[in-house]
Order: structure tokens, then C-alpha cells, then sequence
């Protein structure tokens, strides 16, 4: 009885409990955390971190890593922005932001599996262009004015739910389909556990692995939709480093960057231990340059319970 | 390789000094031989550590910590010394905790030194609170933007780093070391090689330099705020890759660092020249960092080629 339930303890994840810790511990520390209307906010913060982190999964399980998913995410709310200041529809300014998302993402795609750059310098390089692309169209400054239609889409709510959480929701879906139906997904799994047997296989495989950059940057353009919206404007730094809270979600979450030992509802839970500890740390008034700190802690620590359990 | 760099740096000059006639004074190359200094001294430790293949990411954030520690040292004191010390310390143990995480924690490079990039960040933002500490005393000012015989003081600490770290490189077992185990780290442990001890070395080297390159940056600006060291990891890596130092290790050298730094100020300072706005600097080192890595990567490419 006693080695049935360690045994089923056992396979719960780790992140599982430092998510339940992190709640546990805020709720102790300060009753405002648990209050409604701040988890409304931890949700919708959530959201717009899930959209990076999703892509990001796959492309940490194919042994890669997408550093430019911030810069790219701001250049796109930028353009995002720009385009409805100008009097732009918008679906013709949501289509533009994801062009720009997608022509990052082939671009990173083009450099590491075709070209053979190291991933982390090769989206290194593209953070800087679109970084440096966003600072001068906008000279640094915030584009505001962006009318009525985006901000008011973004404070809807869907059958009780706000309306990023909503989208939040359907991404997950769609990526959790593709991933673990599809054979797509099959392939993602396979190019980062045995790359050289799939293409022994007659598989385009680098066809696929350019599509999964591809993806990330499609993500990040898409995701301008919901930053835009919550912050009623486009700011060229907006974005700056959250490239980094979603890798930090990816390795919480479980997914290793060996063997494409992937995890989808992992990243998840990594994404939701984020938003909590970032947002009780807020809550706690601890100011928000150690909350990024906090989260640099987060990411060491994931992965070294990970390396312990491994040499274990 | 090194020669076709400095035919790029000369071609380049010429370019420049065509193109703009503030280029080829005296004053104005020395500044961009004092800005290439700069640059040098924090890329130069990265040099060693992706020699051994590794990479740290977290150089930047590194020096901007030194220097706002070494700027709030000398206020709290009055004493250089004590600031300069706070600032190498600094930027030594940042490297120490970089290399435990490699070594002992067996973590990925790129990860452990990310996450300890935004930790530093983090850490160095609560620190200064959105302060800025600015007026230092003459003799600290110097060591960044004084001259000696008629030559910017940093140069002299970047031909010491040079000539010390050359020497290390090319004529010590350590430093044959360090190109073995980027080579190849497995044959380099099977031939006894004390890996571990060896990428210990470079990180915490990688980290010290970075620390004193804070210090200088800082006697250079006269001012220091929390964000100073940010805009200067690109640039670090943009030297070392353009110097044609291999990101897949074991290739490369000080040496071409230096050619590196001196073609990135050149391009640099060319745009401040012709009045190009500077919102455009990171768009352009971006667009190098990716030019050198595909030369890399090419490079490696046909070398396996060749080999197989």
C-alpha cells in the first residue's frame, strides 16, 4: 500500500510540486495573492507566456533554442502597432505581425539547420536585428494611439474566461494535437532523439526542423496580438528577455534538451511556476528586478535537480 | 587567416577614410583604438572559453555589475584601489559560480551562463534602484580615458592582456590544454587532460576579465547605472567570431580577437561618423555576429567534408 503510492508519487513530476509550493507558500505569505481578481492576472499573464513557450518545447526538444523570441515579439507588436496607428484593419495588421514573426522564424530555421550555426549565437544575431530594427523605426519610443478595436477585443471575456486566457487555451490545443497526433509531432520527438535514423528513413527531416523555427517565430508574431493588446500600445523593448521566462518554463516544466525528451502539459505547469512566482513576488512588493533574478535562480535550479537525477 | 583580417581592417580604413573626413585624425583613431581596448578586455576571456567550446553568456551583465560595484566602492571609500578591487572580485567569483555550474553541476553552458546573465542583471537593478553614480577622482578617470606618451591608457592593459594571455595560450601546457578540450573533450580526458580543472580555469578567467573590463568601462564613462554592461555581450561575441575563433572550439586565438575588435569599432565608429543613428548599432552587430558564424559554420563544413 505504503510502496503503491510512493510508487505513484514518484511519477508525478517535480514541477507539479514546486508549483503547488510556490501557491502554498504566497497564499501563507500575503492574502491578496489568492484573491480573484489577481488570479484573473496570473491567467492572463500566463497566456501570453504560453504562446512562447509552446514552440519553445519543441524547439528546446530538437536540441535547439530560440533566443530572439523577445526581440521578435517587440518588432512585431511594433509593426503590430504602427499598422493600426496608421488606420490598418485589424487582420490586415495581425497578418502583418505574423509575416514578420514567420520571416524571423524561417530566418533562424535558414541559419541553424540549413547553414549549421549554433543556435543559441545564430538567434543571438536575429535578437540584435530585430531589436535594432524595432529601436529605429520607433527611435525607442512607445507607439500609442492604436485606437479602440484591439484593447476592447483584448478586455472581452469568453464564456466567463478573458480573452487571452481564451487564446491561451486554443494554443494549447492546437500544439498538443500537433505534438502527440499528428506526424509532425512524431517528427519533432524523432529530430531530437535520433536525427540520423529519421533521414536514413527518406524523411525530409530538415524540412521539418526549419518548420519548427519557423513556428516559434510565428508564435512570437501572433503573440503581439495579445501584448499589444494588453498594454493598449507597441513598445520596441516591451518584450525584452521574455524569451528567457519561457525558456525557464520549458526546462521546469520537465523537457530536456537531450534525447527529445518533451513534455507538453509540463511546460504548462513551468509556465503557470513562473507567472506565480513572478506575481507573488509583485504581490510581496520585491521589485521586479529580482523577480528576473528570482527567475535565473528558478532556471539553475531546474536544472540541477535534473542533472542530479540523472547521475542517479 | 589573421593576414586576410588585416587586409579587411585596411580596406576598411580606406573606405572610411574616403568616405569621411573626421576618420583618419589622430584623435579620432585613437579613440577607436581606445574603443577596440574596450571591447578587447571583455571579449578576451570569452576567447578562452570558446576555445574550449564552451560559452558564456553572461559577460555582459557581469561587467556591469563590477562597474556599478567598483562606481559605488570608490564613493563608500574614496579609495581606487578598493574600488578597482570590489570590481575584479566581483567579476572573478561571477566566473567561479559560471564554472561550478559547467564543471561540478554538469550543466549546458549556454543555459547555466543565461540564467546566471539575468540572475547578475536582476541582482545589479535592485542594486542601483534606478540611480546613476557618476563623478570619480582624476586618477581613476585616467585608467579609461587618460593618455600616457600620447597613447590611451587602455591600450596598454590590452597589449598586457595580449601578451600575457598569448603566451599562456601558445607557450603553456594549460593553454595547449584548452584547445585540446575543444577539439575534442572526450579524447582530451582519455589522454589524461584534467578537463574539468582546465574549463574551471577559463570560466573563472572568462569572469575576472569581464570584471576588468567593467572597471575600465566605468573610469572610461565616468558614470555608472545599472544598465552599462547590457549593450556589450553582442559585441564581445561579434569580436571573437569575426577574429575567427570557432564557436565548435579548438580553433582560433587572441590574436584574431583583436583584429576582431578593432573591425567591429571600425564599423562602428564609421556609422557615428556618417551621422548613422545609433539605434542601428545592435541591427548591425546582430547582422556580424551571423556573417562570422556562417563562415564558421561553413569552414567546419568543409573540414568534415575533407575529413570524411
Amino acid at each position: 500500500m505504503v510502496d503503491a503510492l510512493a510508487r505513484r508519487a514518484a511519477r508525478i513530476p517535480g514541477v507539479a510540486y514546486l508549483l503547488v509550493a510556490l501557491v502554498l507558500v504566497f497564499s501563507i505569505l500575503t492574502p491578496r495573492f489568492a484573491s480573484a481578481p489577481n488570479l484573473f492576472n496570473i491567467g492572463t499573464q500566463s497566456a501570453i507566456l504560453l504562446l512562447l513557450a509552446l514552440p519553445m518545447t519543441f524547439i528546446i526538444m530538437t536540441e535547439g533554442l530560440d533566443l530572439s523570441m523577445g526581440a521578435v515579439l517587440g518588432l512585431a507588436g511594433v509593426v503590430l502597432a504602427m499598422l493600426l496607428v496608421n488606420g490598418s484593419a485589424l487582420p490586415l495588421a495581425l497578418a502583418a505581425a505574423l509575416g514578420v514573426g514567420l520571416l524571423f522564424g524561417a530566418a533562424n530555421g535558414l541559419l541553424v539547420v540549413i547553414l549549421g550555426m549554433p543556435p543559441f549565437v545564430a538567434t543571438l544575431g536575429t535578437l540584435g536585428i530585430a531589436q535594432g530594427i524595432a529601436l529605429a523605426a520607433t527611435g525607442g519610443q512607445s507607439v500609442v494611439g492604436i485606437g479602440n478595436t484591439l484593447p476592447s477585443l483584448y478586455a472581452s471575456s469568453w464564456l466567463g474566461l478573458p480573452f487571452s486566457v481564451v487564446v491561451g487555451a486554443a494554443g494549447y490545443a492546437v500544439f498538443h494535437f500537433v505534438l502527440y497526433y499528428t506526424r509532425f509531432g512524431n517528427y519533432v520527438f524523432a529530430i531530437g532523439g535520433n536525427r540520423e535514423a529519421l533521414m536514413l528513413a527518406g524523411v525530409r527531416s530538415r524540412w521539418y526542423h526549419l518548420s519548427i523555427y519557423s513556428l516559434g517565430g510565428l508564435m512570437a508574431g501572433f503573440d503581439a496580438l495579445l501584448l499589444t493588446g494588453r498594454m493598449s500600445a507597441g513598445h520596441p523593448i516591451a518584450a525584452m528577455g521574455m524569451e528567457f521566462d519561457a525558456i525557464a518554463a520549458v526546462v521546469v516544466g520537465g523537457t530536456e534538451r537531450q534525447r527529445g525528451n518533451g513534455w507538453l502539459p509540463g511546460t504548462v505547469l513551468g509556465v503557470l511556476s513562473v507567472g506565480v512566482l513572478k506575481n507573488g513576488l509583485n504581490v510581496l512588493a520585491v521589485p521586479s528586478s529580482l523577480q528576473v533574478a528570482s527567475i535565473g535562480l528558478l532556471l539553475i535550479t531546474a536544472l540541477l535537480i535534473d542533472s542530479i537525477r540523472r547521475a542517479k | 587567416m589573421i593576414a586576410r583580417r588585416l587586409i579587411g581592417v585596411l580596406l576598411l580604413s580606406a573606405a572610411l577614410a574616403l568616405s569621411a573626413d573626421a576618420f583618419p585624425t589622430t584623435s579620432n583613431l585613437l579613440n577607436v583604438l581606445r574603443q577596440a581596448s574596450l571591447i578587447f578586455l571583455a571579449a578576451s576571456g570569452v576567447t578562452l572559453v570558446i576555445l574550449a567550446a564552451g560559452l558564456d553568456l553572461s559577460i555582459g551583465a557581469n561587467l556591469g555589475l563590477s562597474a556599478c560595484l567598483t562606481a559605488a566602492a570608490i564613493k563608500a571609500t574614496g579609495a581606487i584601489s578598493v574600488g578597482a578591487a570590489a570590481g575584479l572580485a566581483c567579476g572573478t567569483l561571477i566566473g567561479i559560480a559560471n564554472g561550478l555550474m559547467v564543471t561540478q553541476l554538469r550543466l549546458p553552458p549556454f543555459i547555466a551562463t543565461y540564467g546566471m546573465l539575468w540572475m547578475v542583471y536582476g541582482i545589479n537593478y535592485w542594486y542601483m534602484a534606478g540611480e546613476t553614480i557618476y563623478g570619480f577622482p582624476a586618477e581613476f578617470r585616467a585608467l579609461g580615458s587618460g593618455y600616457f606618451l600620447g597613447v590611451p591608457a587602455p591600450v596598454y592593459l590590452m597589449t598586457a592582456a595580449l601578451v600575457a594571455g598569448g603566451i599562456f595560450t601558445r607557450y603553456t601546457t594549460f593553454g595547449h590544454e584548452v584547445y585540446a578540450i575543444g577539439a575534442n573533450a572526450e579524447a582530451a580526458r582519455l589522454s589524461g587532460i584534467p578537463v574539468r580543472r582546465r574549463l574551471m580555469l577559463v570560466y573563472t578567467l572568462s569572469g575576472a576579465m569581464a570584471g576588468l573590463a567593467g572597471v575600465v568601462y566605468l573610469a572610461r564613462l565616468n558614470s555608472a547605472e545599472a544598465g552599462i554592461g547590457d549593450p556589450l555581450l553582442l559585441p564581445a561575441i561579434a569580436a571573437v567570431l569575426i577574429g575567427g575563433t570557432s564557436l565548435f572550439g579548438g580553433v582560433g586565438g587572441l590574436f584574431g580577437t583583436l583584429i576582431g575588435a578593432v573591425i567591429l569599432t571600425l564599423v562602428l565608429n564609421g556609422m557615428n561618423l556618417l551621422a548613422i543613428n545609433a539605434n542601428w548599432q545592435p541591427l548591425v552587430t546582430g547582422a556580424i555576429v551571423l556573417l562570422a558564424a556562417w563562415i564558421d559554420a561553413a569552414a567546419r563544413k568543409r573540414a568534415e567534408a575533407r575529413d570524411a
